[in-house]
């Protein structure tokens, strides 16, 4: 029989198995379960959307699109990062359209980060950067971020992690899954790091239009970081539309010209049905986003309220759909927590450590949800954390 | 800031003050004073239950009539309308543009009951010109709610 083990890898191999999938399994298949366990909206698309999609497919546009996507859509995405950032880009040199935000965050740390390279990845965050960097035989190096500084990458907690061999910052703000965004202040005082020690920077802005408290702050707007960073963003969370698989990435011309290469090898194009779709979101859904932003706002209070009244340290998420309650007053760990919480009341919840070690005391819950679901979510932890607070 | 109460209690009456003071991330009694507000004001008019019939044993037959008036002396159109609108039978009375005046909806438990309403009561005011009477089949969406299909979540139960 063959030995499959020996077929694989040495650098797949060495990726760290996703401890928490089996967490996961459990949670799928029981029964009636409440879940605050996604990453992803609970709108449908908005009809408009979905309507070019379904006539981009009339029309017969089913074939492939240039590798770095449809003109038209990423003319789009330019004047849509011009109206709402001021931020220039030429569509045709500084735009790549990808499969998902994650698939830009793969080619662009593929494009510039080779062996012995160290990328630095402030934690809690979204799970992706670390086994991207991996298997580009780059080291790695994480930046533990605190409660107490509203989970934001502090410039201390930088140049602590700074060596000569760091070559590339992940800024992944608003925060998957703590929900903290960065100020004005906040960014340019890592901009000046940045400058100092010649980093060049991936600020993934996936959630960027779903901030809660004033614009949301490109990092490329801040001065002298528009040469240094490429922007990841996409669709899937602003416009809901997760399963259409669609982001993009902009950027230095030289960066996203070997970053297509790969793209071009790798994928060829992204999905051209999703392209005509997007360039509807683009065009004419400001007050669907505006809509979902409000709804999810007033969830997100009532969900940072019901973890305070349960006694629980809960800071105030400014971005994303999720708030990261400190649980560690129940004396149990992130783990124990959600499986028991599991178990006994049959809500599922994402462990704070499968986003980082430093997520240990913590819980994801998202607020993607009814506000009805939220309730009945609440009033079970609640009822759970009476039996467990010491 | 009545103006967000107002979309919040537009999609569910039955929130309280305190919730929407929550939502909102204002003080509970600002939300119940400018409740209290709206209410004397007469912006709120009333608290319902938005009902699909449908599902029911309650026979009942609504018909949307189109009304075409001549306006009268002095009250314009307000004064028919307000002698068709005072009818319990009358769930709404809407001055329209276009082909026709005002556009009334009748609600009875038969479709003569309706038709009888029609022919006796509305059509033999003096300024009624004429009526177009339609009877509503099927409702497939109201006040922004969709009847005919219950929303579904088919997210999976966890995803990072």
């Amino acid at each position: 029989m063959t030995d499959y083990s020996k077929l694989i890898s040495p650098h797949i191999n060495a990726l760290a198995p996703s401890g928490i999938r089996k967490f996961f399994d459990i949670a799928a298949s029981m029964q009636d379960v409440i879940s605050l366990g996604v990453g992803e909206p609970d709108f449908v698309t908005p009809w408009a959307i979905r309507e070019a999609g379904i006539y981009s497919l009339e029309k017969g546009h089913t074939h492939y699109s240039a590798n770095s996507g449809l003109i038209e859509l990423r003319q789009e995405i330019c004047n849509y990062l011009g109206r709402k950032y001021n931020l220039s880009y030429d569509p045709k040199a500084q735009v790549l359209v990808t499969v998902g935000g994650s698939e830009a965050i793969d080619l662009l740390i593929r494009a510039i980060i080779s062996s012995g390279d160290e990328v630095l990845i402030p934690e809690p965050c979204f799970v992706c950067y670390k086994p991207c960097t991996l298997m580009a035989g780059g080291t790695p190096v994480t930046i533990q971020t605190e409660e107490k500084d509203n989970f934001r990458l502090t410039p201390e907690k930088l140049l602590e992690k700074i060596t000569d061999k760091t070559k590339l910052l992940v800024l992944p703000f608003p925060n998957n899954p703590t929900g903290a965004v960065m100020t004005r202040k906040d960014l340019e005082a890592i901009a000046k790091i940045v400058e100092e020690h010649d980093l060049f920077v991936l600020s993934d802005e996936i959630y960027g239009e779903l901030t809660y408290s004033g614009e949301h702050i490109p990092f490329a707007s801040i001065e002298g970081m528009y040469e240094r960073t490429v922007t990841v963003n996409g669709f899937s969370k602003a416009f809901a539309m997760t399963g259409w698989r669609l982001g993009y990435a902009c950027g230095p011309a030289p960066i996203i010209k070997e970053m297509t290469k790969i793209h071009q090898y790798a994928i060829m194009c992204a999905p051209t049905t999703s392209q005509y779709a997007a360039i509807e979101a683009m065009r004419s859904c400001d007050d669907d986003v505006e809509y979902m932003r409000t709804e999810y706002d007033h969830r997100r209070r009532v969900m940072v309220n019901g973890f305070r009244e349960m006694g629980l340290s809960c800071f105030e998420p400014l971005g994303a759909f999720y708030v990261f309650p400190n649980i560690s007053a129940t004396g149990l760990s992130s783990d124990e927590f959600a499986t028991k919480l599991l178990y006994e009341k049959k809500v599922a919840v994402v462990p704070g450590t499968a986003f980082g070690e430093c997520g240990e005391g913590f819980i994801r819950c998202s607020y993607a949800y009814s506000i009805k679901n939220i309730e009945k979510a609440l009033e079970r932890i609640g009822e759970f954390v009476q039996e467990h607070i010491k | 800031m009545k103006q967000k109460i107002l979309s919040l209690l537009e999609q569910d009456s039955r929130l309280t003050a305190s919730k929407v003071a929550i939502m909102l991330g204002i003080d509970e009694a600002a939300a119940a004073a400018a409740i209290k507000e709206l209410e004397d004001e007469n912006i709120i008019l009333g608290y319902k239950a938005l009902i699909n019939w449908e599902l029911t044993d309650r026979e009942m037959t609504v018909a949307n009539i189109e009304l075409k008036l001549t306006p009268q002396r002095g009250g314009g159109f307000d004064t028919v309308a307000e002698r068709i609108y005072k009818f319990p039978q009358v769930k709404s009375v809407t001055l329209m543009s276009g082909a026709y005046d005002l556009l009334v909806t009748v609600e009875g438990k038969s479709l003569k009951e309706v038709a009888m309403f029609v022919s006796e009561r509305l059509a033999p005011m003096e300024s009624v010109v004429s009526t177009a009477t339609h009877f509503e089949l099927k409702t497939y969406k109201k006040d922004g709610i969709i009847f005919t299909e219950k929303e579904k979540d088919n997210r999976e139960v966890i995803s990072i």
